[in-house]
């Protein structure tokens, strides 16, 4: 009896093992990704300047990140389509095959196939009371401005409305003002804007909205000293979690390691950084433009279920065009099959920025 | 049959437990009668108890549970009292230190004060343990080793915590209580600071850490190694040298030729150990007070090596004319 009371232990307890340790190997590796995993050298040898791709992962995004077939290319010539069509604003300078083309590509873009043209007009085509009809005149605006202003981030590649749309009405990734919880709190300590798990940050501690201080507003991003020794600069460690924050969200909606841009070993120092880092320092100035010049002043146009919770308008980051990718949709143009969206520099409106100069920027 | 060959013995003896040696003059007496696991044994020492708490113990113990309570009761709050959310979430949670805009002010409860609180009452506690683990190494007449030790780590703490926010004009400037929140603080006060990497002192720092693990080891690993020959009873061996440290130390020289003894060993483990966080603090305290840029102050000083340039030059577009600011 006593015998087979201890090989029944033995047992119990081999099972115990076996099941405490399946239990903590999964434990450590749930937050893994599965292999293959390879590094691609991206700076001077010794550096460790690497990109980590997954190629598994990588066909997974190459077959998310499909072109559409272009619609065939309008003739040019035939009347203008302000002479046919009532109440063009924007794309007086089209014909009126390069307007229908428009048209037809903006419904397979952006508007819900079982709505298709009324997602933006009713019956009287010329009509505005559809609010989508306000914004998607405003987004044909800002396409326009993006190619012909922003060629210092989207170089000759461009973009158009499926560059973010992707099918969707509303592109999947864009951002609201995150206010955190600081009304009801009492006496009960903030939280400082942080230490929440946000998928836009990486799922880190750090502010989980540095978007509405850095892409709506002109914060300083910069906190590092450009001396050795203390010289008036005050940047916060807090300042700096902000900061931390943005550079997340960039490297997460790029799918890129810091290094992509920087040169880890001094993130300020500009001349031991990649030139992507100049591509995106554009790219920042430019989704604060967007959002400043054309999506806030959007607000009161859309309904309130397009709203945030303190009735902000839906904005944009890097997220909302790269989707993961360093440069959205593989850096394919499509741009180039739309002539009609390009624009000049000159059509654009209010908002746009002197040109930089050319010669010092390094579009990849 | 069971081995008993040497102290490091998988055999458990069972006595009646012991219960120390007499307290001169304790205030309190030590508590309980001791008992025996089985489990720990296979670890350390079989025997459990007597304690002894006192009154540094008890204080410390209060402080403690205090500091706890406001550290997780805010973190709760922070989920709603949501008992699966707190759970799911802890890792991210934290009590924040005030504002940088606070300065050194005391500010509201909820704008900083529970953080405070919970800081003081936590040097309390530490404080009071480390006085309690100095009087106990007294009362049993033993050197206070443990307690400077302890003593080290308690500075960085207090460094990180205290000193160098207040030398810097700002709590904002300290760690927060929480998992995540104080690993991406380490990030960021590292970023800010133009790579803590380039800060002698915490190369000095990492240098005794890891210096430490590789002492712990060649050390656990002489003694184990030579504990057949009677090497486990060091002390024996520090004042009567047998075969056991000759061999040890005939094994280091022939393999690096150079060894330590069996008393300098200790010695050399316990200032590792000790100067991990002292320089550490030192590092820290510099930080912001006297550098800004550890790169650039590497640089300066030729520690940085120059790597020659593989991208055309990048220029800050913010210097540039014409460029959106």
């Amino acid at each position: 009896m006593r015998t087979r009371g201890t090989l029944m232990n033995r047992n119990a307890l081999l099972n115990l093992r076996t099941v405490s340790c399946v239990l903590i190997v999964a434990a450590v590796t749930a937050g893994c990704e599965r292999p293959p995993v390879e590094t691609l050298q991206g700076g001077y040898r010794g550096l460790g300047m690497e990109q980590v791709i997954n190629p598994r992962l990588d066909a997974k995004k190459a077959a998310q990140n499909q072109v559409p077939t272009p619609i065939p290319a309008a003739p040019s010539g035939g009347p203008p389509a302000s002479s046919v069509y009532k109440n063009i604003q924007v794309l007086k300078d089209l014909n009126v095959a390069q307007f229908t083309r428009v048209m037809l590509a903006m419904t397979q873009w952006v508007a819900p196939p079982e709505q298709s043209c009324n997602y933006c007009h009713t019956s009287d085509m010329a009509s505005d009371s559809r609010y989508t009809k306000v914004v998607a005149r405003r987004m044909l605006e800002m396409v326009r401005h993006v190619n012909a202003d922003w060629k210092s981030h989207v170089a000759d590649t461009g973009v158009t409305c499926y560059t973010c749309h992707r099918g969707n009405a509303v592109p999947r990734n864009v951002w609201f003002t995150d206010p955190g919880r600081s009304a009801e709190s009492g006496l009960i300590a903030g939280n400082a804007g942080k230490n929440k798990p946000a998928p836009a940050i990486g799922l880190t501690a750090l502010p989980y909205d540095p978007f509405t201080r850095f892409l709506l507003g002109d914060a300083n991003i910069r906190v590092i000293s450009n001396d050795a020794l203390p010289d008036g600069n005050r940047s916060s460690i807090k300042q700096t979690d902000s900061t931390y924050a943005l550079m997340i969200s960039i490297s997460q909606s790029l799918g890129v390691n810091c290094d992509f841009c920087h040169n880890t070993r001094s993130f300020a120092v500009w001349d031991a950084s990649t030139p992507k880092r100049t591509t995106a320092w554009y790219g920042i100035r430019m989704v604060r433009d967007l959002n400043n010049q054309y999506l806030v002043p959007l607000t009161s146009h859309f309904p309130s279920s397009r709203l945030g919770i303190l009735g902000d308008v839906a904005k944009v980051n890097c997220a909302t065009c790269h989707q993961g990718l360093f440069k959205p949709l593989y850096g394919q143009s499509m741009a180039k099959d739309y002539p009609e969206l390009l624009g000049h520099p000159s059509t654009s409106d209010a908002g746009s920025p002197p040109p930089p100069t050319a010669e010092l920027v390094t579009p990849k | 049959m069971a081995e008993y060959q040497n102290i490091f013995t998988r055999v458990q003896v069972r006595a009646p437990a012991y219960l120390g040696v007499e307290l001169p003059r304790g205030v309190w007496g030590r508590q309980g009668k001791g008992g025996f696991s089985h489990l720990l044994g296979r670890f350390g020492d079989a025997q459990i108890g007597p304690v002894y708490l006192g009154t540094s113990g008890l204080l410390s113990l209060i402080c403690g549970f205090i500091a706890f309570e406001i550290i997780g009761l805010n973190m709760f709050a922070s989920v709603h009292w949501n008992p699966v959310q707190f759970v799911r979430q802890l890792p991210w949670l934290a009590l924040e230190p005030p504002a940088p805009a606070n300065g050194l002010h005391f500010p509201r409860l909820q704008d900083g004060g529970w953080w405070l609180m919970a800081g003081f009452f936590l040097t309390c506690s530490v404080l009071l343990w480390w006085l309690r683990m100095y009087r106990r190494a007294r009362a049993l007449g033993m050197g206070t080793h443990v307690a400077w030790a302890f003593l080290s780590a308690i500075w960085l703490m207090l460094v990180l915590g205290i000193i160098r926010p207040v030398l810097m004009g700002s709590y904002g400037e300290a760690v927060p209580f929480g998992i995540f929140p104080h690993l991406d603080w380490t990030a960021a006060f590292s970023i800010r600071y133009g790579n803590l990497f380039y800060n002698p002192f915490h190369c000095l720092s990492i240098a005794f850490l890891y210096g430490s693990t590789l002492l712990f080891a060649m050390h656990g690993g002489t003694i184990l190694a030579v504990s057949r020959l009677g090497g486990d009873r060091e002390l024996e061996q520090i004042v009567d040298r047998g075969t056991a440290a000759e061999r040890a130390a005939l094994f280091w020289r022939w393999t690096m030729g150079f060894n330590a003894t069996m008393e300098s060993i200790h010695r050399w483990a316990w200032w590792f150990a000790v100067l991990c966080p002292l320089v550490g603090g030192i590092g820290i305290l510099l930080t912001g007070t006297v550098v800004d840029n550890w790169y650039l102050w590497a640089v300066k000083h030729h520690v940085a090596p120059v790597y020659p340039h593989v991208f055309p030059p990048v220029i800050d577009p913010a210097t540039l004319s014409g460029t959106p600011q």
